[in-house]
């Protein structure tokens, strides 16, 4: 059964960490979601899979085998946390794209890009789609 | 007996007194323009009146020392001290400072802000006293650095002036590095002697001078002295700071800032003088800045900037004493400093005076003013002669001593006859500078083309000047009975012996010095005479030297590389930076596992594997697999992200966590419905954009990943441990007052951790509401498919189920907030099932017609929750018991029956209401901008239509 669970944990890694490494941020949020899942489930193990003895007193029970109740209380806050940072995360996304035009986590450059771009053909208009025109650079 | 008790806080009242007069200062600007000014000279006066009981010690040869104990561990004592040398220094920066302001009080003008001027020139006056007054060197430096900030601040004072901010910026940043040099040079100097103490390192002297760090400590003071005194190669920052107003000018070039590096080499006088290191250092840069500075001055055509060099000259004049090492060459040196502290704040005066009557400070303008101005031509010509060194005034004294220490040092070494002859040139230059300023601007013709008509200034702009002139005067005349006694003891506290014998007076007979003051006024005439003739050589040969070139040329090449390194290692791609910080995790993960002798697996029993786990994890397998390969088509990818989330739960219901499962299962519905609806406003595929190369490089990167995590999990699953669970297990029902342990140890055990997660999950939520406060997006008009958006908005099946759900909904979540602590459930969870009823409703019918009937401001959930949490931890503090303390009994109740009451619950239910309110508010945020977005789109579309009613119709599905 643990070769079963760290397979797991092991292949929920290994797809977030490629889906982090995306282009664009919706994959790169999904990518977080999974390490979220992999980091959440590996710290729950940390306490040794137990099974059929949660870790509510019964008094009655004579022995006091329990799961490990820990790493437990630390990953329920840690999966709710996790969805405020996926939920920031993914406003933030939106947020750059309002602000850029694009999803590319790199979307300033590509943005900064395509503003050398529209500026170079002096006749076309600028592309009227957009709701907000690219940030001005700063420098 | 009142004078007992202030005796003993009378320094740090000195010193600190001007800081809370800056605040008044600058607060009294607003009654009106004047009164700042008076509370400056107000405060300048209680100051020396707190200094005034105690200046007859260091005349009956006593050191007053008060100290606290600020932070033992470090040696950092609060502490102040009062001997001759501080003294004098003291009443200088009080003294002339009191004059200064009288001064700037008519100087400035209607639209200069006098309450930000006197706060500055407060705040530096305090720091000033903090230098000479402290005890310790560890505050000593503190002041000295806050030095360098409130001279930023003067310097720059004229902020909408470029020059100003540059000048200001390039003194801050030489000798705001020259302070952190200082410090590294005292923290050893501390490390040497064992304390930071002046007492005790002034003691030390014979130890510091043998040790092996002696060279180390001697050059970090010095890189410390030289910068803050404008000395060679860091003189170039003074004439810059002439940006300056010329009263800001008059108080840091005559009398502190530049004094302070000179108060240092003073101070430690008796514990780093004696060895050639120090001659040659010291004696080098003062020989070179006497120089440089002499012989520039005569080619400026700005009066500041004349001034500013002849400063720089004669700084070096002063440290050039001071390498001598000898007593009498320090007393010469302590008494320039009075004279020139005294003749250059007047000149200074005079060049404000000019500028201010006349518009110009450019000597080739400004010609011939004796007849607009005599009283002030007068003051200046006084003033002039004694930088000069004419005799019976207080410049030719000081400049005695100096010429015959210089002659004394000619006898030091073979080369050392080039000392006298230098500090000759040096002098001609000096005169020749001197007769310049008067000659140039009081006779020479008629003035050219002024701004302004120049007449006297108003009375008590001169007066300072007066006063000034007048001490000149009488030192020069009669030494012995004006500056001897305060010069004495000055020396003594320099020296910390009794002072040598020596002699102030006027006459000493024909000799070596007097001759050389003699050729140095003849050969000054004379050199200003060929004047024209040498500045065209100047002009052509010299003048392009400026150090300032250099300075910015490193300063640039600082910035250049700074970016360079920067962007070296970040190339602004977040990809590359995430894939490199991961492949560093897997370097160290790869050293940790490579390096450790142990097996890697352990022995511990594995638990049997059955049927339906395989087959829930070929699940979950098959679902991550599919979510990294589908991740082009999104909405695919994201359900598949769903599958994972309730397959995570089932695995947190197998291995006995029935709490998790409850939180993962409600959570994953929240996330999901959260990803939907943000990925209504973006693409709904991405590109293909990745080289083939780049995939590649990530694949292995994530599967070596992969196969980390899982090896890691596996080393610890196969190994026995001791968990330090066994106390919450044990205490829970008897400290917790409940069954479920997890719950307990989230709102009591591990309350505080909670509380900082629930401040988390707060602050996401108003982050996000306010990222999406005024965003607009461009919402798709058809579905990935092309197809139109259902009009349907809300079935009537799906909205008539969910208002019947919702009663229903609402109380399970109550349910399972109230048996929280003895069974699985708890405000977390009660929290995410309410959150998901109240969503399920806006989804259903909508936002307007939900908000309609739900009143309640969700932000009002976040804050009262936030709220209750906190609340419940200070009642505990309040009780007497550590912060979150909680306590329970058993109530019992009729129908009910008996059931037990924590006050913890009060803690989960502002969990609860942080978790409902966050949650509810990040989806309904979203889902606000969909609506809006949604309507803008009809709108558009309805107005386009309505337009291009005589285009093409717009083809049909």
């Amino acid at each position: 059964m643990e070769w079963l669970v760290s397979l797991a944990i092991g292949v929920l890694t290994a797809t977030g960490v490629y889906l982090t490494l995306r282009a664009r941020t919706f994959p790169v949020v999904m990518g977080l979601t999974l390490l979220a899942y992999a980091v959440n489930v590996f710290l729950f193990t940390m306490g040794r899979l137990t099974i059929g003895a949660p870790a509510i007193i019964d008094k009655t029970a004579a022995s006091m085998q329990y799961s490990d109740p820990l790493p437990q209380a630390l990953v329920l806050t840690a999966i709710v946390i996790a969805f405020g940072m996926t939920a920031f995360l993914i406003v933030l996304a939106l947020k750059a794209r309002g602000e850029l035009g694009n999803d590319h986590v790199d979307g300033l450059i590509l943005a900064r890009e395509e503003q050398a771009e529209q500026l170079r053909p002096t006749d076309a208009p600028p592309s009227a789609q957009g709701s907000h025109s690219p940030k001005k650079e700063a420098n | 007996m009142t004078s007992i008790t202030l005796l003993s806080f009378n320094l740090p009242i000195v010193a600190l007194l001007p800081f809370v007069g800056a605040i008044v200062a600058a607060w009294a600007s607003r009654i009106n323009r004047l009164a700042s000014a008076w509370v400056a000279a107000f405060i300048t006066i209680l100051s020396l009146a707190f200094l005034a009981p105690v200046m007859a010690l260091p005349f009956a040869d006593e050191t007053l020392i008060q100290s606290w104990s600020w932070i033992p561990a470090i040696g950092l004592e609060f502490a102040f001290r009062l001997d001759g040398l501080a003294l004098l220094f003291a009443l200088l920066i009080l003294v002339i400072g009191l004059l200064v302001i009288i001064y700037a009080r008519y100087y400035l003008s209607k639209n200069d802000s006098m309450g930000r001027f006197f706060a500055y020139l407060l705040m530096f006056m305090g720091s000033m006293l903090g230098i000479v007054l402290s005890e310790n060197l560890i505050q000593l430096v503190v002041f000295w650095e806050l030095t360098s900030l409130t001279s930023f601040l003067l310097i720059s004072y004229w902020q909408h002036r470029q020059d100003a901010r540059a000048g200001a910026s390039m003194a801050l940043i030489i000798t705001g590095a020259g302070g952190l040099s200082l410090l590294a040079g005292a923290l050893l100097l501390g490390h040497v002697v064992g304390s930071y103490n002046l007492t005790d390192i002034l003691a030390a002297g014979e130890l510091v001078r043998s040790h092996t760090l002696y060279l180390p400590i001697l050059v970090l003071f010095l890189i410390g002295v030289f910068t803050k005194s404008a000395q060679f190669p860091f003189h170039f920052w003074l004439p810059h700071a002439m940006a300056a107003p010329t009263p800001v000018s008059a108080y840091l070039h005559s009398a502190t800032m530049v004094k302070a590096g000179i108060f240092l080499l003073a101070r430690f006088f008796p514990v780093l003088s004696g060895t050639p290191e120090w001659t040659w250092l010291v004696g080098g840069a003062g020989l070179i800045t006497l120089l440089i500075g002499a012989y520039t001055a005569l080619f400026q055509h700005d009066i500041k900037g004349l001034l500013a060099y002849s400063t720089i000259s004669h700084l070096g004049l002063i440290t050039l004493l001071f390498g001598f090492g000898t007593q009498l060459a320090a007393v010469a040196a302590i008494f320039h400093i009075i004279n020139h502290a005294t003749f250059k704040a007047s000149l200074f005066m005079v060049a404000g005076i000019i500028d201010h009557e006349t518009g110009t400070r450019d000597m080739r303008r400004i010609n011939g003013l004796l007849k607009y101005m005599p009283h002030t031509a007068a003051l200046a010509m006084i003033a002039a002669a004694a930088m000069a060194g004419v005799p019976l005034l207080n410049g030719f004294l000081s400049k005695e001593m100096f010429f015959d220490q210089a002659l004394m040092a000619s006898h030091s070494s073979a080369l050392a006859w080039t000392i006298p002859v230098l500090v000759l040139v040096a002098a001609i230059f000096s005169v020749a500078y001197s007769l310049r300023f008067i000659h140039d601007v009081f006779f020479n013709g008629e003035p050219i083309d002024l701004p302004k008509t120049p007449h006297e200034p108003p009375r008590f702009m001169k007066i300072p000047v007066d006063l000034l002139v007048i001490i000149c005067l009488s030192v020069g005349i009669l030494p012995m009975f004006t500056v001897a006694p305060i010069l004495a003891i000055a020396v003594s506290g320099a020296l910390q012996t009794d002072p040598p014998s020596y002699s102030l007076a006027i006459w000493h007979g024909f000799n070596l010095p007097l001759l050389m003051s003699f050729v140095a006024l003849a050969l000054g005439i004379l050199v200003y005479v060929v004047r024209k003739r040498l500045f065209v050589w100047h002009e052509a040969n010299v003048a392009r030297w400026d150090a300032r070139i250099i300075f910015n040329a490193i300063l640039n090449g600082m910035d250049l590389f700074a970016a360079h390194v920067t962007r070296s290692f970040d190339k602004g791609s977040l990809q590359s930076a995430s894939a490199w910080v991961i492949a560093t995790a897997l370097l160290a993960g790869f050293i940790g596992f490579t390096t450790v002798p142990a097996p890697l697996l352990g022995t511990r029993e594995l638990l049997p594997v059955d049927a339906v786990s395989i087959l829930a994890m070929a699940m979950l397998v098959i679902a991550s697999l599919m979510t990294a390969v589908l991740h082009k088509k999104r909405l695919i990818a994201l359900i598949m992200l769903g599958v994972i989330g309730l397959v995570v739960s089932l695995v947190f219901v197998k291995f006995s966590a029935p709490d998790l499962a409850l939180t993962q299962l409600s959570v994953e519905v929240v996330t999901i419905i959260l990803l939907l609806l943000a990925l209504y406003f973006l693409p709904q595929t991405s590109p293909q954009e990745s080289t083939r190369t780049h995939i590649t490089r990530d694949v292995v990167i994530a599967v070596l990943s992969g196969v980390g995590v899982m090896v890691l999990t596996m080393a610890v699953l196969t190994r026995e441990f001791t968990p330090i669970s066994e106390f919450f297990l044990l205490n829970a029902v008897s400290g917790g007052g409940g069954t479920n342990v997890v719950n307990i140890i989230l709102v009591d055990f591990r309350g505080t951790d909670t509380l900082g997660e629930i401040v988390v999950l707060a602050l996401a939520g108003l982050g996000i509401y306010a990222m999406l406060q005024g965003m607009k997006l461009p919402a798709p008009d058809q579905d990935s498919h092309g197809l139109p958006w259902s009009n349907d908005n809300h079935p009537e099946i799906m909205r008539t189920l969910t208002r019947l759900l919702l009663p229903l909904m609402l109380m399970i979540a109550v349910y399972i907030f109230l048996r929280g602590h003895n069974l699985p459930g708890g405000g977390f969870i009660a929290g995410l099932i309410a959150a998901v009823a109240l969503i399920v409703q806006y989804l259903a019918n909508g936002i307007a017609w939900t908000n309609e009937r739900l009143k309640f401001d969700m932000h009002w959930a976040i804050g009262l929750g936030l709220l209750i949490a906190t609340t419940t931890g200070l009642v505990a503090i309040g009780l007497g018991y550590p912060f979150l303390t909680s306590t329970f009994t058993y109530l019992n109740w009729p129908v009910v029956g008996k059931f037990e009451v924590a006050s913890a619950i009060a803690f989960d239910l502002g969990v609860f209401l942080v978790v409902v309110g966050a949650a509810v508010m990040s989806l309904v945020e979203l889902g606000k901008l969909s609506d809006s977005s949604h309507k803008m789109q009809q709108k558009l579309e309805r107005e386009s239509t309505r337009h291009s009613s005589q285009s093409p119709p717009q083809e049909s599905q």
